[in-house]
C-alpha cells in the first residue's frame, strides 16, 4: 500500500477516534440544561467527562497536525475555504474548554448559569458544524486549477451538507445521552436512558437519509455502502440495548455507529481528500496533495511506535474513572 | 515551475499564482490583518505557555517533596499552585488550538509550501506532548484519591514532561524559519522538501532556542510563585509560603542568569543566520568595528537624526561575534547585499520595533531577576520586612517576565521580517489569498474581544483564588469507596 493511502486511512481514523471521544462530550454539553435540572446534577453531568475531555479534544489537534504534515494542500484548501465556519468552531471550543475549569471556581448562580451557557453553545455548534464540514467535503467545492477554494461562505450551507450537521447533531446527543446512562447513578441515569430512545430515533432517521443521499446522489463505492450498512445497524442495535437497559451495550452500539460512519464517509471519499465540483481535474486527492515519501515515512514510524502508547494511557484513564456518579459523590462547593 | 527573480518565490503552481497574486489587490489589506491576528493571538497565547511549563515542573518538585519527606507543608504548596496551574492550563490549551489552525486558515500558501517540513514537528508535538500533558493533567486533577501516591505523583512530572516534549517540537519548527536546514527546494512543485528530518530537529538555532525559551518560561513561573509567596509573607505574616518565597527566588534568579547565557549564544548564532536581525536589534546602519550597544536612544532610529544615545562600546560585536573588536555589518550594506541576492525590494524590518522590543526583553529579564535578589535578600535567614514596597513589588512581578517574553518573540518575529522563511518565502507570499480582508476583520475583532474578556476574567479568578492563601490541610483520602464524595470535582 502507498504511504500516502495509509496516511489517508491513519487521518480517517484520527477524526473517528475524535468524533467518537469527543462525540460524547458533545452530546453531554448539550444535554446539560435538559438533564441537569439543578446545579449538583449538572455538576454530575460535568464530571463524568471532567478528567478526559480534554485528552479526548487532543484527537483533533493531532488529525489536525497529521493532516498539515502529510497532505499539506488538503489542510492549506480545507481551513482556508473553510474559514467562517472553523472560526466558530474555534470560539465554540475555547468558551467551552474555559467554562469546564472556570464554572466551578466561583460559587455564584449568576456565574455558573453563564458558563453553563457556554458549555452548552460550545458543544451544540461544534456538533453540527462538524457534520457540515464533513458533508461539504464528501460532497465536493468549488476548487479552481490552484486547488483553491472559491466557493465562498454561503455556498457551504447546502442542503447536503446541513443535513450531515444535523446527523452529527443528533447522533452526538444521542452518543453523550447513552453515555450518561452508562456513567451516572438515580435520576439521571433514568432519564438519560428515556431521552437516548427519543433522540436516538431521530438520529437514526437523519443518518439513514443522509447516508442513502451519499451513497445514490453523492459518491459512493461497494464499501462504503458496505460500512454504512453496518453504521446502521450498530445504531439501530445500540437503540434496541438502550431499550432493555444493556448501557455499556448501548455505549459501544453508537460508538460503533459513529466510527462506521465516519469511515463510510472517508471510504466514499477516496481517493480524493477534497473532491472539485467545478472539474474533476481540479480535486485534491491522495496523490496531489501528499508530502514526500520521506517525510510520510518519518512520519509513520513516530505514528507506529507512539499511537498504541496513547490508545494505552488514555484508555488506562478511563479505567481509572470507571465509576458511576451520582448527586452523593459530588462535593459541597 | 520557475523560481521569481523577484522577492522571495511564489506558491506552488507558478504562472497562474503569480497572474492571481497581482490582479486581487484585496489580500494587501488582508496581509496586514492576518499579521495582527497573528501577533495578537500567539502574544496572548504564551502569556499561559510559560506559566504552563515552568509552574507544572515546580509544582511536580513541591509534590515530590510532599511524598517524600510527609511534610504537610509541601502538601498545601502543591495544591495551591497546583491549581493556578490548572486555571492557566485552561486558557493554554484552548488559545493553542487557534495556533494550529491559523496556519491553514490565514497562511495557505505558506502552509504548501513548508508543510512537507513544517507539519511534522507540529504533528508530532499533538501525538507525544499534547496528549500526555492533558491526560495526565486530568488523571493528576481527579486522581488525589483513585491512585497510589507515587503514580498520582509520576502523572504531574508526565505533564512536566510532556510540556518540554511540547516547547522542543514547537520550537524546531519556528527554527526552521529562522534558520531553513535539511531541505530542497523543489522546483516541480515549487514547494520546500523535507531531505534530512535529524538537521531539522538539530538545527542550531533550535539547540539554543529551546534552553533560551525555557529558562524563559522558568522565569515567568518562578517569578509567579515568589510573587505570590513574598505578598503573603510580607502582608499577612503567612510564613508557610516561606519555602515558596525561597524556591521562587531562587529558580527566578538561576532562569535569568541562564537566559542571559543563552542569548549571548543565541545573539552569536543570530549574527550568522540572519545579521540583520542584530543589526536592527542596535539600529546599527553602516557596518562598524567595534560597535557599540546602546542603552537607549533619544531622536529617530531611521539613522538620520540621533539626538542622544547612551553607548557600551564594543558590547554589540561582542554579542555578535564573540570579540569586541570585531566589525558588525550594518542594515544599509546588508540591504544592498540581499538586493543583489534576492532581487529588489526591501529586505528591512522595522527598526524601532527591533531596537525597543530586543531592550524591553532584557530590561524586563534582568528587572525580575533584581527583584528576586531583593525580595531573598529583605527575607534572609528568618527576618520577617514589612516594607510596603515589596508587598508593591509582589503585585508587578509577574507582568515583568511575561512581559519580557512578548517583546523576545516580538523580536526575533519582527527581525526576521520581510521573511515568513528566511531566504525563502516572504511574508506576504504566505498569506491566504482566498480568505477575504472582511473575513480577517471579524476574525481579528473576534479573538481580541474574547481574549480581552477572558483575561479579564482569568485575572479576577486569579486574584480571587490567591487572596485567601494556602488551603487547609486536607485529611488524606483513605481508600476509594462507592458513597463518599469525590475528592476533587468540577
Amino acid at each position: 500500500m502507498d504511504l500516502s493511502t495509509i496516511w489517508f486511512i491513519l487521518i480517517a481514523i484520527l477524526f473517528t477516534g475524535y468524533f467518537v471521544l469527543e462525540g460524547f462530550d458533545f452530546g453531554v454539553g448539550i444535554l446539560l440544561p435538559l438533564l441537569g435540572r439543578d446545579d449538583r446534577q449538572r455538576r454530575v453531568l460535568i464530571n463524568t467527562i471532567g478528567p478526559v475531555w480534554d485528552g479526548n479534544e487532543v484527537w483533533v489537534l493531532t488529525a489536525g497536525g497529521a493532516m498539515f504534515a502529510a497532505f499539506p494542500e488538503w489542510y492549506a484548501t480545507l481551513f482556508s475555504g473553510f474559514y467562517l465556519p472553523l472560526l466558530l468552531i474555534l470560539v465554540a471550543l475555547i468558551l467551552r474548554g474555559v467554562a469546564f475549569e472556570y464554572r466551578g471556581k466561583r460559587d455564584d448562580p449568576q456565574w455558573k448559569s453563564w458558563w453553563d451557557r457556554a458549555i452548552f453553545f460550545g458543544s451544540l455548534l461544534p456538533a453540527l458544524l462538524w457534520g457540515v464540514a464533513f458533508g461539504n467535503i464528501v460532497r465536493g467545492v468549488r476548487l479552481d486549477a490552484t486547488h483553491e477554494y472559491v466557493g465562498g461562505f454561503w455556498a457551504l450551507l447546502n442542503p447536503y451538507a446541513l443535513l450531515g450537521g444535523l446527523v452529527t447533531l443528533s447522533l452526538f446527543t444521542t452518543h453523550g445521552a447513552v453515555f450518561l446512562a452508562l456513567k451516572t447513578t438515580g435520576e439521571i441515569r433514568e432519564r438519560a436512558n428515556v431521552l437516548a430512545g427519543r433522540t436516538g430515533l431521530a438520529a437514526a432517521a437523519l443518518a439513514v437519509g443522509f447516508l442513502a443521499w451519499t451513497l445514490f446522489g453523492v459518491r459512493g463505492g461497494a464499501a462504503a455502502a458496505v460500512l454504512a450498512m453496518f453504521a446502521a445497524l450498530a445504531l439501530v442495535g445500540g437503540l434496541a440495548a438502550n431499550l432493555v437497559r444493556r448501557e455499556g451495550w448501548a455505549f459501544a452500539g453508537t460508538a460503533a455507529a459513529i466510527a462506521l460512519a465516519v469511515a463510510c464517509l472517508f471510504a466514499a471519499l477516496f481517493p480524493d481528500v477534497l473532491p472539485s465540483i467545478v472539474d474533476p481535474a481540479n480535486s485534491l486527492t491522495v496523490d496531489n496533495a501528499s508530502s514526500t515519501s520521506y517525510t510520510l515515512k518519518i512520519m509513520t514510524w513516530v505514528a507506529v511506535v507512539f499511537t498504541p502508547i496513547v490508545l494505552a494511557y488514555q484508555g488506562w484513564t478511563y479505567w481509572v474513572f470507571r465509576k458511576r456518579i451520582g448527586v452523593d459523590h459530588i462535593p459541597q462547593a | 515551475m520557475f523560481r521569481v527573480t523577484g522577492p522571495g518565490r511564489l506558491g506552488p503552481s507558478g504562472p497562474a499564482r503569480a497572474a492571481a497574486l497581482t490582479a486581487n489587490l484585496d489580500p494587501v489589506d488582508a496581509l496586514d490583518l492576518a499579521r495582527w491576528q497573528f501577533g495578537v493571538t500567539t502574544v496572548y497565547h504564551f502569556l499561559f505557555v510559560p506559566i504552563t511549563i515552568g509552574l507544572s515542573a515546580l509544582v511536580a518538585g513541591l509534590q515530590t517533596a510532599w511524598v517524600r519527606t510527609g511534610d504537610e507543608r509541601w502538601l498545601r504548596l502543591t495544591k495551591f499552585y497546583g491549581k493556578l496551574l490548572l486555571i492557566n492550563f485552561a486558557m493554554g490549551v484552548v488559545t493553542g488550538i487557534v495556533q494550529e489552525f491559523q496556519f491553514g486558515m490565514n497562511w495557505s500558501d505558506y502552509s504548501r509550501f513548508v508543510g512537507d517540513i513544517f507539519g511534522a514537528p507540529l504533528a508530532i508535538e499533538a501525538l507525544l506532548a499534547f496528549f500526555l500533558e492533558s491526560t495526565f493533567l486530568g488523571l493528576w486533577i481527579f486522581g488525589w484519591d483513585k491512585l497510589p501516591k507515587k503514580v498520582h505523583l509520576a502523572c504531574i512530572w508526565a505533564v512536566a514532561i510532556g510540556t518540554q516534549l511540547s516547547a522542543y517540537f514547537i520550537l524546531a519548527a519556528n527554527s526552521w524559519m529562522q534558520n531553513p536546514v535539511g531541505y530542497r527546494f523543489n522546483p516541480d512543485t515549487g514547494r520546500a522538501e523535507l531531505t534530512d528530518f535529524a538537521a531539522v530537529l538539530t538545527n542550531k538555532v533550535t539547540l539554543v532556542t529551546y534552553p533560551h525559551t525555557v529558562a524563559g518560561c522558568f522565569l515567568v513561573a518562578g517569578a509567579l510563585m515568589l510573587a505570590i509567596a513574598l505578598w503573603h509573607l510580607v502582608r499577612n505574616g503567612a510564613e508557610e509560603f516561606r519555602p515558596a518565597l525561597r524556591l521562587g527566588a531562587w529558580v527566578t534568579m538561576v532562569a535569568a542568569l541562564a537566559t542571559l547565557v543563552t542569548g549571548d549564544i543565541q545573539g552569536k548564532i543570530m549574527t550568522d543566520v540572519q545579521p540583520m536581525k542584530m543589526a536592527a536589534a542596535e539600529g546599527l546602519y553602516e557596518t562598524e568595528r567595534s560597535a557599540g550597544l546602546s542603552v537607549f536612544t533619544i531622536g529617530s532610529l531611521d539613522g538620520s537624526r540621533e539626538v542622544y544615545a547612551l553607548k557600551i562600546p564594543g558590547l554589540l560585536s561582542w554579542l555578535g561575534q564573540g570579540d569586541v573588536n570585531a566589525a558588525v555589518e550594518g542594515v544599509n550594506d546588508l540591504q544592498a547585499r540581499y538586493s543583489a541576492q534576492y532581487g529588489a525590494g526591501s529586505y528591512t524590518p522595522i527598526i524601532p520595533v527591533t531596537y525597543w522590543s530586543f531592550r524591553l526583553m532584557i530590561g524586563f529579564g534582568l528587572l525580575t531577576a533584581l527583584v528576586a535578589a531583593w525580595a531573598l535578600w529583605t527575607h534572609r535567614k528568618g527576618r520577617r520586612p514589612t516594607s510596603r514596597w515589596l508587598v508593591r513589588a509582589g503585585i508587578v512581578l509577574p507582568l515583568l517576565p511575561l512581559a519580557a517574553n512578548a517583546f523576545g518573540w516580538i523580536f526575533t518575529e519582527m527581525g526576521r521580517q520581510p521573511w515568513i522563511v528566511f531566504g525563502e518565502m516572504l511574508t506576504r507570499d504566505g498569506v491566504s489569498r482566498t480568505v477575504s480582508a472582511s473575513e480577517v476583520v471579524t476574525s481579528l475583532a473576534g479573538f481580541t474581544l474574547l481574549y480581552g474578556l477572558l483575561a479579564v476574567v482569568e485575572v479576577k479568578l486569579l486574584l480571587r483564588f490567591i487572596r485567601p492563601g494556602l488551603p487547609d490541610p486536607a485529611p488524606p483520602p483513605e481508600t476509594d469507596t462507592d458513597d463518599r464524595p469525590l475528592a476533587f470535582a468540577y
